[in-house]
């Protein structure tokens, strides 16, 4: 297929220019979102999930954040047809053509369920407000029958009362479900769903995960799924990229992934939960130390203060760069690429 | 961490009503029944997890049995240095006083720290307050408790926000440890950590546990982990218990109908391993209105006439192994299979 990919982000790179200095939140990140599947990111809270998502639709507050490098290619096409891929990245935030994208063709569910609704408004208003701000088609008329589908579709009990509820009025989880489904209301070729069950407790969650994967099943939605729950990741993604400051260091197809981690930090990541189907460990295995400050992020390998496999005159020393170690699975560490093609390359001045 | 066979706490019957209040003259309309009936003990250097679906009442548990909230009804006491404390007949300088003994760490590292407070006065602070501790003796406890929660001495001058979230965490623990309290009520402490701190934070509280003769209520939603540090574990439906039991036993042996379902929609960190979920239909009982019987019988699968009519007592199915349902000895129920898939 010619347009199998949906999404397509090259080297894509977001920083903050504070005071400070500058967060590189995201330092040359590239993957591909293809139509249908799921891409499940994880990693290290500030490693820039959010940020990377948010570049995507261009809502990064500016300033202090600018998208300094890269490209967000958007394949609107479908297999046959030969149009041309927008650039999200050169799209102006405040236009009209990001805002008929955003909640469209591309809707997010965010990581604080606060920000998505306003306080003053009912659900309901707000979710019908969405449908008719994007589906033309769409009479006035129907548009509370449609909200009212789509709260009943995430689970929620008397979808036809609490239509008419105030975000307040309802629990967390109940909050967050009412976000997914805005968030769907209008058949999303990707939907972007940052943490979106991590206020949910287990049974919910179950029931949040099944209804995006049958959603994905009948509709050929895409979704990028940020979290920090592994056992989430090994349910819904196809594919995964693991983040460590603003950089992918490991990608690979899920089930490669979890059964041959290579990355020290990935392998840190998935030793370190604990197994409810194992025999229980007297101690959890931690990686030790934190991630370093943004403004002190260790020379050559980001990794390399707290990787238990440190090579000092190596891994020091220059960034490794991210390599296929096998079909379809990538890694940046120097215990899976040459020390000397990297150094060449910092010497050319990257 | 030595369980020791002494009783450090009994919670008798606790009751914990919020009036639903309407209209301008606020007048009650009727009650949410938060925590409605719990009993439970726990013993000198044990933890007992806690676990249930969102609004169960677990915070509301513990908030009762660190005298947060004043409860309906219902006795705590606590058993100190071979005397026995009951909370409802303390009078208020006596219970002030008390309060040192029990004390809480909070789910969210980020608002429950005061931004304009440095370290060394937010852990200070319960010393002072409660005229344990002032000056360089202060300022040397404070040392060594930033020590034991893994921080340095040269953090104490700076703000919480030039903390990363589990180090924040570390202070929230650091705070809550400096008195010495006997009990520790730990509500959702990782929840918000992700996973390498999450576990770095664990075996933190379990470490201290140990070195400072602590016991724990730990309250959470990741079954996992409150496995990894509770001795036992207590399901709440409702405002109610359900089941409680030794960890392993509750797990690998559920015998309440909404503990099986809870188990079972535990994700798990193996993308080949198809789980026979079972889903949990319908919505949590409201509080306010619970149903008649069971209260779980309207989400059910193994639901019965009498489920509907009458309510199922906590009883002692085996040694040490608490549950509340009609069928309790009857029903072969699904829990987790440690044999099952082998870990890379
Ligand atoms: N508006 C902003 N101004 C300044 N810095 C920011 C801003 N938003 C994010 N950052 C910084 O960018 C980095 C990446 O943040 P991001 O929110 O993407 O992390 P994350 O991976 O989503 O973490 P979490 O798991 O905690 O949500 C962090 O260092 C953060 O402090
Ligand atoms: N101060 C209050 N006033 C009125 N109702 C309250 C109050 N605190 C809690 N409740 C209600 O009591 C019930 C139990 O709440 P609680 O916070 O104890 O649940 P929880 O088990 O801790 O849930 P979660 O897992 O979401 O934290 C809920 O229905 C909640 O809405
Ligand atoms: S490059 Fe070196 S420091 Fe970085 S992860 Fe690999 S082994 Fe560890
Ligand atoms: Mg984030
Ligand atoms: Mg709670």
């Amino acid at each position: 297929m010619a347009h199998d990919t949906l999404l397509e982000i090259r080297d894509l790179m977001t920083h903050f220019h504070l005071q400070e200095g500058i967060v590189r939140a995201v330092d040359g990140v590239s993957f591909e979102i293809r139509r249908g599947r799921t891409l499940g990111i994880i990693g290290e809270s500030g490693c820039g999930k959010s940020v990377t998502a948010n570049s995507i639709l261009r809502l990064v507050p500016s300033p202090p954040g600018n998208i300094v490098n890269g490209r967000i290619l958007l394949h609107r096409g479908d297999d046959s047809s030969d149009q041309e891929p927008v650039d999200l990245a050169r799209l102006d935030p405040r236009g009209a053509e990001i805002r008929s994208i955003r909640g469209a063709e591309i809707s997010m569910v965010f990581q604080e369920p606060m920000t998505s609704f306003g306080p003053m408004h009912t659900i309901g208003n707000q979710i019908m407000e969405s449908i008719l701000l994007h589906q033309s088609d769409v009479a006035a008329s129907d548009a509370r029958e449609l909200a009212i589908e789509n709260l009943r579709r995430v689970g929620i009990p008397r979808a036809e009362q609490i239509v008419d509820a105030y975000p307040h009025q309802l629990s967390g989880g109940m909050r967050q479900r009412a976000m997914i489904a805005m968030a769907l209301s209008c058949s999303p070729r990707l939907l972007i769903a940052d943490e979106p069950t991590t206020a949910l407790d287990v049974t919910i969650q179950a029931q949040i995960l099944e209804l995006l994967t049958a959603l994905q099943e009948e509709f050929g939605m895409a979704v990028m799924f940020i979290t920090h729950n592994l056992g989430v990741i090994a349910e819904v993604a196809d594919e995964v990229a693991v983040m460590y400051l603003g950089r992918i260091v490991e990608q690979s197809d899920v089930n490669e992934l979890f059964d041959n981690p290579q990355h020290p930090y990935t392998q840190g990541l998935l030793n370190s939960i604990p197994h409810i189907d194992e025999e229980k460990l007297p101690r959890l295995r931690a990686i030790e130390g934190v991630v370093p400050d943004p403004y002190e992020i260790p020379r050559g390998c980001a990794f390399s203060d707290r990787c238990p496999s440190f090579m000092p005159g190596t891994c020091d020393r220059a960034m490794p760069g991210l390599d296929e170690t096998g079909p379809g699975h990538r890694v940046r560490c120097f215990l899976f690429s040459e020390f000397e093609d990297e150094l060449t390359e910092v010497a050319d001045g990257r | 961490m030595a369980v020791e066979n002494e009783l450090l706490l009994e919670v008798n019957d606790l009751k914990m009503y919020f009036p639903i209040q309407k209209g301008l003259m606020k007048r009650t309309t009727g009650y949410v029944k938060a925590v409605d009936g719990v009993s439970l003990s726990i013993k000198r250097g044990e933890t007992l997890g806690l676990v249930g679906e969102s609004g169960c009442g677990k915070t509301t548990t513990g908030r009762c049995i660190v005298r947060v909230y004043r409860p309906t009804g219902g006795e705590i006491i606590f058993h100190i240095d071979d005397e026995e404390v009951n909370l409802n007949r303390l009078e208020r300088q006596e219970l002030k006083a008390f309060r040192r003994n029990m004390q809480m760490i909070f789910q969210d590292p980020f608002s429950s720290l005061n931004p304009r407070m440095t370290v060394l006065e937010l852990v200070g602070e319960p010393l002072l307050a409660h005229g344990i501790a002032r000056g360089q003796e202060l300022e040397d406890r404070v040392a060594e408790m930033v020590n034991a929660v893994g921080l340095r001495v040269e953090h104490l001058p700076r703000y919480p926000h030039s903390f990363s979230g589990g180090q924040r965490q570390r202070i929230g623990i650091a705070r809550a440890l400096v008195q010495r309290p006997k009990l520790v009520v730990c509500d959702e402490p990782v929840s918000a950590l992700d996973v390498s701190v999450q576990s770095q934070v664990v075996n933190l509280l379990q470490d201290l546990q140990s070195e400072l003769d602590l016991t724990y209520l730990f309250v959470a939603h990741d079954m996992s982990v409150v496995r990894q540090v509770s001795n036992r574990i207590a399901v709440m439906y409702v405002g109610k218990l359900v089941e409680v039991a030794e960890s392993e036993e509750l797990l690998r042996n559920p015998k309440h109908p909404y503990s099986e379902t809870l188990l079972s929609a535990v994700p798990r960190p193996y993308p080949h391993h198809a789980m026979q979920r079972l889903s949990l239909e319908g919505e949590p009982a409201d509080p306010a209105n619970a149903p008649p019987g069971c209260v779980f019988h309207p989400r059910c699968r193994y639901m019965e006439e009498i489920c509907q009519t009458d309510v199922p007592a906590l009883t002692e199915l085996s040694p040490g192994h608490h549950v509340a349902c009609h069928f309790a000895d009857q029903l072969q129920l699904q829990g987790i299979d440690s044999a099952s898939p082998s870990g890379s």
